[in-house]
């Protein structure tokens, strides 16, 4: 009865007090302990943990009136800053870091009474798309191929987020998503990835990657769960000004699966013959799925599709080479001590770095360097637009877009290392939904033919999650994907 | 000064925005707190945060610009300035780089009476940086961030100055304009308003010589001093045959010598790009125009107007509209009032006391309410001028009215005609022999009988009707 929990299965076992908040709590907390081999948490926040359970099971016991997150187990992506909780950003910089401060996104949690259990492993400040350049080691996918016991990566850059639902170590996960960080891994572990349109959900307090692309984001076990947690961490924030004005809205509530009468669009720039043949056997299915239950699928043209990486690989490192500027050793995280304050800069952040950080930092300083700023950056920022004003035009004619989320399924954690140019190629289906600030989910579609998770993705127009949410609920109703991991870790 | 070589400067001014509340944060800007009291998250940069622009900021930094006569941009964006410093705790300064909130505007300046039209470039805000604490300790450097975050205006000129007298009337032009509309205190010593100078020499008629800047001077000795410095330096360097470096150099007060502080080789690449933190700045017109109607009386309107309506000289109409609080002490004292005798009570003799006692006019120990009291009296023939400055000497010391005083001191006028003639009379009696002189012609006399009867009247006959009454009787 204890797992395997959704939101919606947790908050009625304890409204009809089947079982207690701290029951379900400690079930989780045991089950984390005996999967040290998933390396998910960097931080397990067990007292805070039972401590919140506690306060649930107190109302209960009050009769009064708990909401769907209250009580339920969450664990947050090592990017949303804690109050009191060791919040590193998967860094050896941050590794003393603990917060005096709660992320909105967090603090919305707390206050519908979610239990954090911990802080989630990712890549290190949100770089990357295999979990791997985590200073705290990678995360292993719970996923295997069938007969290899070989260990496969969970997608990055929330690997952890993803790994701990798939492996049941928490009910639901937040993760941030700079160009597919939740999508993707969401797609590697057969999970519900959602990206909220860029401004739904307020930035202040999570750790910044690429300001004008990070939005966080669910990661859960159904298309139920992320309504609710869309519901809960979204809405203005005065904090950011980046934050949209837009009302809240009632997702979860509002939720049906129809897709009758829409017109879902099928770019053809994404249709390659790279694509592996099983993906593409989804993706099809999908589409027919679809148009048995009533949309109508329409042939699209995303022109600028191309172009949509090499204009993030700048955008995004040129951003993150500012925005990790304050890790400096002067007022927080770690300082390596030297004779004088250049010294000390360059030890703090030689040390305090990783490889994959050094490398986008160095690509952003670049870019931005005079001389080159009109070259690159200005020249990325209007693919930008272009790719923004490819999505408005498609729009006009339609109300969704059907795409895969990954170009390829998990793969092993040892693969031979390539060409980090190859790695970003991970990003290529999820990246222009970020450029273009829209909301964009993973939803998964089955198993490949060695057992691994193929997820689908749809992208919608600007703060349209509902239909979003709506058109997944339909795919998931209709494909009834519930296979699981097998469990090996424990 | 040195023959047909001309200098050439341009001024940036970095003028704090007069708000309780800094740039991007909610943190106060109280001057002189006690070190990293007035930090917030915000300002710390800790991981996460973001800026949130102080609407009062931009209010100030528009105003500033109407005030400047310039051009408000409707749109304008806030970039980021990149580089590691201590007490620069984001690793960047949020500034405006290619869209300022204020374009080009300008001032007219005043040198003894020539007028002339200095060019503003732009004016735009940004955020200052914390404090570095360098003696504290032997070994450490400390920082204080409790001016991490305070919004600045920095107001960039044309290269239209061509002397230190221009630069320093500039300035001050500026601040002046600045305090009335209540956007910069301009307090130099504390730091609130400081220039950048950009200086160049040429031979007349010859293209523009390469620049020094000499950073961070906040005072107008020390401006006037480096200027004067700076280009006999250069002048020298070009009359030795060598060429100037474009380079930042330092005033150093001292030794009253600029020196290098970094070549422009060495010049930061600052890599500027719009903050995506931070979306464009949009300025609606109607707000802008509501501003507009709303400012205050600006420094040459207000000297113009005075040289209209109190029929006052130029100079005394410039030296009472210098300063926002003054010209407002005048009017209160020159309304419905003798106005020369208010420009020269509030020019002459409070100035003195005010600078004897190095005090700004807000402190002064007479308000304006009582020194037209004291003018009332002088007016209406009460006390004499002269009695008037032992009566305002008085005031400055105590609280006491000026009736009070005038009584208590035994100060009222003698404007009785026969108790006047009384004392000449005696006078007349007493200096039968200088009598007789003035009537033999030596008529400069007049002087000592009306000063014997000051004497026996203990200044205190109506100097008027005295001068008036000794000639008639002398004449007789």
């Amino acid at each position: 009865m204890l797992d395997n929990l959704t939101i919606e299965k947790t908050s009625k076992l304890l409204s009809e007090k089947q079982v207690s908040a701290l029951e379900i709590t400690n079930n989780y907390l045991k089950k984390i302990k005996d999967s040290n081999k998933l390396n998910c948490f960097i931080t397990v926040s067990d007292e805070k943990a039972i401590d919140a359970a506690k306060q649930t099971d107190k109302r209960i016991s009050n009769n009064e009136k708990i909401g769907l997150l209250d009580g339920v187990p969450l664990a947050y992506k090592d990017l949303f800053c804690t109050d009191g909780i060791l919040t590193t950003a998967s860094s050896k910089i941050l590794s003393n870091f603990i917060p005096t401060y709660e992320s909105t996104v967090t603090a919305n949690c707390k206050n519908q009474g979610a239990v954090v259990l911990g802080k989630l492993n990712c890549d290190e400040f949100a770089m990357g798309s295999t979990n791997k350049t985590s200073f705290y080691g990678p995360v292993i996918n719970p996923w295997k191929s069938i007969g290899n016991d070989e260990d496969l990566v969970p997608g990055g850059s929330s690997g952890g987020s993803a790994a701990a639902v798939a492996a049941d170590l928490c009910v639901a996960s937040l993760g941030t998503d700079t160009g597919g960080s939740i999508r993707q891994p969401a797609s590697f572990t057969g999970l519900v990835g959602l990206k909220p349109t860029y401004g739904r959900v307020s930035r202040w307090g999570t750790v910044a990657f690429a300001s004008s692309l990070d939005q966080a984001g669910p990661i859960s076990k159904t298309v139920e769960d992320a309504a609710i947690l869309l519901e809960t961490i979204s809405g203005h924030d005065n904090k950011d000004s980046t934050s949209s004005l837009k009302e809240n809205e009632l997702f979860y509530s509002n939720l049906n699966s129809s897709v009758k009468n829409l017109k879902i669009g099928v770019p053809k720039e994404y249709m390659s013959d790279d694509l592996p043949e099983e993906i593409q056997k989804f993706w099809n299915e999908g589409k027919k799925i679809l148009t048995e239950n009533g949309a109508e699928l329409v042939e699209i043209s995303l022109p600028s599709t191309n172009t949509a990486l090499p204009a993030y690989y700048i955008i995004a490192p040129a951003e993150a080479s500012s925005n990790l500027s304050r890790y400096d050793g002067v007022k927080y995280g770690l300082r390596v001590k030297e004779k004088s304050l250049i010294e000390m800069y360059e030890s703090t952040r030689s040390e305090g770095f990783g490889d994959e950080v050094k490398r986008r930092i160095m690509i952003g300083t670049y870019v931005l360097s005079s001389g080159y700023y009109d070259a690159y950056y200005i020249k990325a920022q209007k693919i930008r637009s272009i790719i923004k004003n490819d999505f408005d035009n498609v729009f006009k004619n339609v109300d969704a877009i059907f795409t895969p989320a990954t170009p390829n399924t998990a793969f092993p954690i040892n693969r031979e290392e390539i060409d980090p140019v190859q790695n970003y190629l991970n990003d290529i289906f999820t990246v222009p939904a970020n450029l273009a600030g829209l909301p964009a989910i993973s939803i998964p579609f089955g198993l490949d033919n060695s057992g691994l998770p193929i997820g689908m993705q749809l992208i919608t127009n600007s703060f349209e999650e509902q239909m979003l949410l709506n058109i997944s609920k339909n795919l998931q109703d209709t494909i009834n994907f519930s296979n699981q991991p097998i469990q090996w870790w424990a | 000064m040195n023959n047909n070589w001309q200098t050439v400067i341009g001024i940036e001014i970095h003028a704090q925005v007069n708000s309780n509340s800094k740039l991007f944060s909610s943190s106060s800007t109280e001057f002189g707190s006690a070190p990293n009291t007035q930090v917030s998250l915000v300002d710390a940069a800790m991981p996460g945060m973001l800026p949130v622009i102080n609407k009062f900021c931009i209010e100030q930094a528009v105003k500033s610009g109407l005030g400047l006569n310039a051009k408000i941009n409707k749109i304008s964006i806030f970039d980021r300035k990149n580089y590691f410093y201590q007490d620069l705790p984001q690793g960047y300064q949020i500034s405006q780089f290619k869209d300022p909130i204020v374009g080009e505007g300008s001032i007219e300046i005043d040198i003894e009476g020539t007028k002339k039209v200095i060019g503003i470039e732009r004016l735009h805000l940004e955020q200052d940086a914390g404090k570095s604490l360098h003696d504290q300790d032997p070994k450490l450097t400390f920082v204080d961030l409790n001016r991490s975050g305070i919004a600045l205006m920095e107001i960039v000129s044309k290269p239209d100055m061509s002397s230190p007298e221009e630069a320093v009337a500039y300035i001050r032009k500026v601040r002046t304009i600045l305090r009335y509309l209540d956007t910069c205190d301009g307090n130099m010593e504390q730091g609130s308003l400081r220039a950048d100078i950009n200086i160049s020499v040429r031979k007349e008629g010859d293209e523009l010589g390469t620049r020094c800047e000499i950073k961070n001077l906040n005072s107008f000795k020390h401006i006037n001093a480096a200027i004067n410095f700076e280009v006999d330096r250069q002048i020298k360097i070009i009359e030795g045959g060598e060429k100037i470096k474009q380079e930042t150099r330092l005033y150093d007060v001292v030794a009253d010598k600029t020196r290098s502080m970094r070549s422009k080789e060495d010049a930061h690449d600052y890599r500027y790009f719009p903050d995506p933190d931070l979306l464009p700045l949009k300025l609606d017109q109607d707000w802008i125009d509501k501003l507009k109607k709303d400012l205050p009386e600006l420094p040459d309107e207000k000297k113009a107007r005075f040289i209209e309506l109190y029929k006052i000289s130029e100079y005394d109409a410039e030296v009472l509209t210098s300063d926002r609080l003054t010209s407002r002490y005048f009017e209160d004292v020159a309304t419905n009032r003798n106005a020369k005798l208010a420009v020269s009570w509030v020019a002459s003799e409070l100035f003195a006391i005010l600078n004897k006692l190095n005090l700004s006019i807000e402190k002064s120990p007479v308000n304006s309410k009582q020194l037209g009291e004291l003018i009332d009296e002088i007016e209406s023939g009460v006390i004499s001028n002269r009695a008037a400055k032992e009566v305002f000497e008085e005031m400055c010391e105590s609280d006491k009215s000026v009736k009070d005083i005038i009584n208590d001191k035994g100060l009222v006028q003698i404007s009785d005609t026969s108790e006047i003639e009384k004392f000449i009379d005696q006078v007349l009696i007493d200096n039968p022999d200088n009598v007789q002189k003035y009537k033999e012609g030596k008529t400069k006399l007049l002087g000592f009988f009306i000063g014997e009867v000051m004497k026996a009247t203990k200044g205190k006959a109506n100097p008027g009707l005295l001068n008036q009454i000794v000639k008639k009787k002398l004449d007789n």
